[in-house]
């Protein structure tokens, strides 16, 4: 049993880790299901879509060859629908209300032709949108992720300069550094930000980390207004002996690597458990296998009723070989050596609690797993210390904000994953959307937040 | 099984469906696989003086892509020396002398052309003649095609000359490039000829080139009108017949129905309103001639399920149905029905009634389906919805008779009853 890198051959890499949902190959090949679009009035698919693309639009338009008026369709609800077309789990979104699955028949593949309009466009880098004229006002954003990058965007159209402070190297946040390589490129992240940035007026200065390069009253004296959009970062402790043994790592820090280092550069063990059945679970899972893991586990203390992926995301994992272990809770990591050797987990079962739900209740039956290495994706924890010491309201480390995404503070406003805690990509653009403008609104208003916390 | 053999004129044929005269029909190569395949019959394509076509000579309307829903073409009458049409045409009668040779005529416009060619083709053992008074472009320069079909006296005179020589059925194709095709059916049946048959292409322009900006089909950077055929003009041929079936003077013929025939459903409904034998010609150019296998099969499962033995007993069953307007009763009144059950919420109901016609469809908001309903008070029968819908019998129409008696728009008048009534 070994932990190590390098495991597989360049052509083994670049085939584990090609698109996972390839693009139409033709022009025709859309068209098919372009035409099969029904056109709904106030579509199910739209209403599902969280920045509310108008998607029997965008499909018309792909009918009648007009990418360009398809592409501004996603575009202008969704700044960064070529990546969501790529990462957002549509199975429970638009595709999951496309009205052909109440006709037992399939969907319209909603992701694939919004990928197929705006694919050309950032390819072809088309300058889809124009700013207004300067309107004198410049706003600090924190986080060139999803949120930050929306927003920034959706202001600068207005006229308003934005500069984005970001910690990274690159922008796109959880784009970038948080989902599986087989589904956006490293390539495709950084056309996707520089598409965004095109617009003009959006400088980002990478490398700058809140609460140390730069601090908020710093932020707040020098623009206008500030939106802080940093996400969450910080894997959730498991709290259970063992956690600091050589082997136990976290998944947001796994995945980063793949990102960050190259897929030859990142150690993946024999034998692999990953905690947890979420989407970042299923991500590092299906990586550690496609890296060369000869064996992946996946284990859970509930069932597959209650896992947060989604089926489709499951079937990615199942479909690599993962294996899963439902109704088990991790109790204790045992080592040899300072390094790891075991997962022992108790046996779950489900009771009915008192209001009928049901609970995991630990058995005393053990599970035991035999790995060397153990990837950790049970949640993500917020900057709690960082938002303190900003002197923010927070609800346990979620930055507090009124429905529009005014903080405590007057001026501050904020969105994404900080406040809500982590949710899908799709989300924390429209987080973004709805901060540029109530920001917009502010800075129009002459600096007062109309409904402050 | 029911017989599906047609006979027209005492040219009989195994089954209804005739090649038009067309591509397809053209040579002795074609038209042997054709009756290999299984085809009751061809009308080889037009004779007459020498001509020379161009390229390209197609094009075609898509619809929401479906392809060649319309199709067009500038192509002339036969191109190949007349004496080896004549000496094909006589070897397919002989190789296949169950099936239907009907032989297109454009001869130039004077008797003894006329003369002189119906005797040549008369000679193959041809069964009939079809007089082509439709051609749209190319030979109407001449004063032919067309130019014969849209005056009424012309054609008259044409028709008299034909007469004159002919010895096997005369069948007299129509140009639809009039406002009604009845004054030459009418001159046509006067004059003497023996049958019918319509429509020719319809005179078009497809498309224009958007790159280009060259109109389609594109010769060298021009264009020029041609005939439109395919699904897209059937419409407008079962309107032709009807008026032919419903006139005194014409319906003393029989007629062979052309015009967007692509399948046995399309075949019944000519026949339905009048037509005694079929014409297909574009389906058989876009997907060859094996689909006379369901042309026929279709045809004979449906006169079964129907009762129907012969093909004479439903020809023209549908004709009476058709009136004018003011025979129309008023007190019909139909109200849509919403079945929930099978509603999908696609909303196409709501926004085409909401914006094409009596805003009669109630919408509840939900999330992220919408529930739709019928205003019944509102509802004028329109069927529109019923129409948009994309479910098969979820939307229903239901009879609400606005009063027992029959009553129409000329009695609505007589009687002085007020207009808002319903």
């Amino acid at each position: 049993m070994a932990v190590r890198n390098n495991r597989l051959t360049a052509e083994e890499y670049a085939q584990h880790f090609s698109d996972i949902h390839p693009p139409f190959e033709t022009r025709d090949a859309a068209m098919v299901d372009a035409n099969r679009c029904l056109f709904c009035y106030d579509a199910p698919c739209t209403k599902s879509c969280p920045t509310g693309i108008n998607v029997p639009k965008f499909i018309k338009q792909i009918t009648t060859d007009n990418i360009k008026g398809a592409a501004f369709t996603i575009f202008s609800s969704n700044i960064m629908g070529g990546g969501c077309a790529k990462v957002c789990p549509v199975e429970k979104l638009c595709e999951g209300a496309c009205v052909y699955n109440l006709m037992e028949e399939e969907a319209i593949p909603i992701a694939r032709l919004q990928r197929y309009a705006t694919e050309r466009a950032i390819a072809q880098k088309w300058q889809l949108f124009e700013r207004k004229p300067g309107i004198g006002k410049k706003v600090a954003i924190v986080g060139a992720g999803p949120a930050g990058l929306s927003c920034a965007h959706a202001l600068s159209r207005e006229g308003v300069d934005v500069t984005i402070f970001e910690k990274e190297e690159k922008g796109g946040g959880l784009m970038t550094y948080g989902i599986a390589a087989y589904k956006v490129t490293p390539e495709f992240c950084c056309d996707e930000v520089d598409f965004i940035t095109s617009l003009g007026g959006i400088d980002i200065q990478y490398g700058k980390v809140l609460g140390q390069d730069v601090t908020l009253t710093e932020l707040q004296q020098a623009y206008d207004a500030v939106y802080l959009a940093f996400g969450v970062g910080m894997a959730r402790q498991l709290y259970i002996p063992g956690e600091q043994l050589e082997g136990v790592v976290d998944a947001i820090n796994f995945i980063y690597d793949i990102r960050n280092s190259g897929y030859p550069a990142v150690p993946v063990g024999d034998q692999v458990a990953v905690i947890g059945m979420g989407m970042t679970a299923i991500d590092a899972a299906t990586q550690a296998k496609r890296l060369g893991a000869k064996e992946v586990t996946l284990v859970y203390r509930r069932t597959q009723q209650e896992m947060p992926c989604t089926e489709a995301e499951m079937n990615i994992a199942l479909l690599d070989g993962c294996k899963i272990v439902w109704l088990a809770a991790p109790a204790e990591i045992r080592g040899e050596e300072g390094r790891v050797t075991q997962l022992v987990c108790h046996a779950v079962k489900l009771e009915a609690d008192a209001g009928g739900r049901r609970q995991p209740v630990i058995t005393d039956e053990k599970i035991v797993l035999p790995v060397d290495m153990v990837i950790k994706a049970t949640g993500q924890m917020p900057f709690e210390q960082l938002i303190h010491d900003c002197q923010l309201q927070h609800n346990n480390g979620k930055i507090a904000v009124t429905d529009n995404g005014v903080t405590s503070i007057n001026g501050v406003f904020s969105g994404g994953d900080c406040v809500n805690g982590g949710k899908e990509v799709v989300d924390a653009v429209q987080a973004g959307k709805d901060g540029a403008k109530v920001i917009l609104a502010y800075l129009l208003e002459g600096g007062n937040a109309r409904n402050s916390l | 099984m029911a017989d599906i053999s047609a006979n027209f004129l005492g040219i009989r044929s195994p089954n209804p469906y005739w090649l038009a005269s067309a591509p397809p029909t053209d040579k002795k190569l074609n038209v042997l696989r054709a009756f290999e395949a299984g085809w009751g019959g061809v009308v080889w394509k037009t004779l007459g003086s020498q001509v020379k076509n161009v390229s390209s000579r197609y094009s075609s309307v898509d619809y929401n892509g479906s392809r060649v829903m319309g199709f067009n073409n500038i192509e002339l009458i036969s191109d190949r020396p007349l004496d080896i049409n004549l000496k094909e045409i006589a070897e397919c009668v002989r190789l296949f002398p169950d099936r239907a040779m009907i032989v297109s005529l454009m001869a130039d416009n004077n008797r003894e052309s006329w003369h002189e060619l119906i005797r040549k083709v008369e000679d193959t053992g041809a069964h009939g003649l079809e007089l082509n008074f439709g051609c749209p472009h190319g030979m109407t320069e001449r004063g032919m095609g067309a130019a014969v079909g849209q005056d009424p006296e012309i054609a008259g005179s044409v028709v008299a000359w034909v007469m004159e020589a002919a010895t096997i059925p005369v069948i007299t194709k129509l140009t639809p490039n009039v406002h009604s095709v009845v004054p030459t059916g009418r001159a046509a049946v006067q004059a003497g000829t023996h049958a019918l048959s319509l429509i020719n292409t319809i005179q078009s322009v497809t498309g224009v080139d958007l790159d280009t900006f060259i109109p389609n089909p594109n010769v060298g950077g021009q264009s020029t009108f041609g005939g439109y055929c395919g699904p897209a003009v059937k419409p407008i041929a079962l309107k032709m017949l009807t008026t032919i079936s419903q006139d005194p003077v014409t319906s003393r013929v029989p007629v062979s129905g052309i015009g967007g025939v692509s399948t046995w459903k399309d075949a019944a409904e000519f026949m339905l309103l009048g037509a005694t034998t079929v014409q297909v010609c574009t389906a058989a150019m876009r997907y060859g001639f094996r689909i006379i296998e369901d042309l026929c099969d279709g045809l004979n499962n449906w006169m079964d399920e129907k009762g129907f033995r012969t093909i004479d007993d439903f020809i023209g069953r549908s004709v009476p149905t058709l009136t004018s307007w003011d025979e129309l009763d008023i007190n019909y009144h139909i109200v849509a029905h919403i079945n929930q059950e099978k509603c999908i919420h696609c909303g196409l109901c709501y926004i085409s009634c909401e914006d094409g016609s009596h805003q009669a469809i109630n919408l509840a908001y939900g999330n992220p389906y919408n529930t739709y309903t019928i205003k019944e008070e509102e509802c004028v029968g329109c069927n529109l919805c019923k129409l948009v819908c994309p479910v098969d019998n979820c939307i229903t129409m239901e009879e609400h008779r606005k009063g027992d008696e029959y009553l129409n728009w000329k009695e609505f008048q007589r009687r002085g009853l007020p207009l808002n009534d319903h």
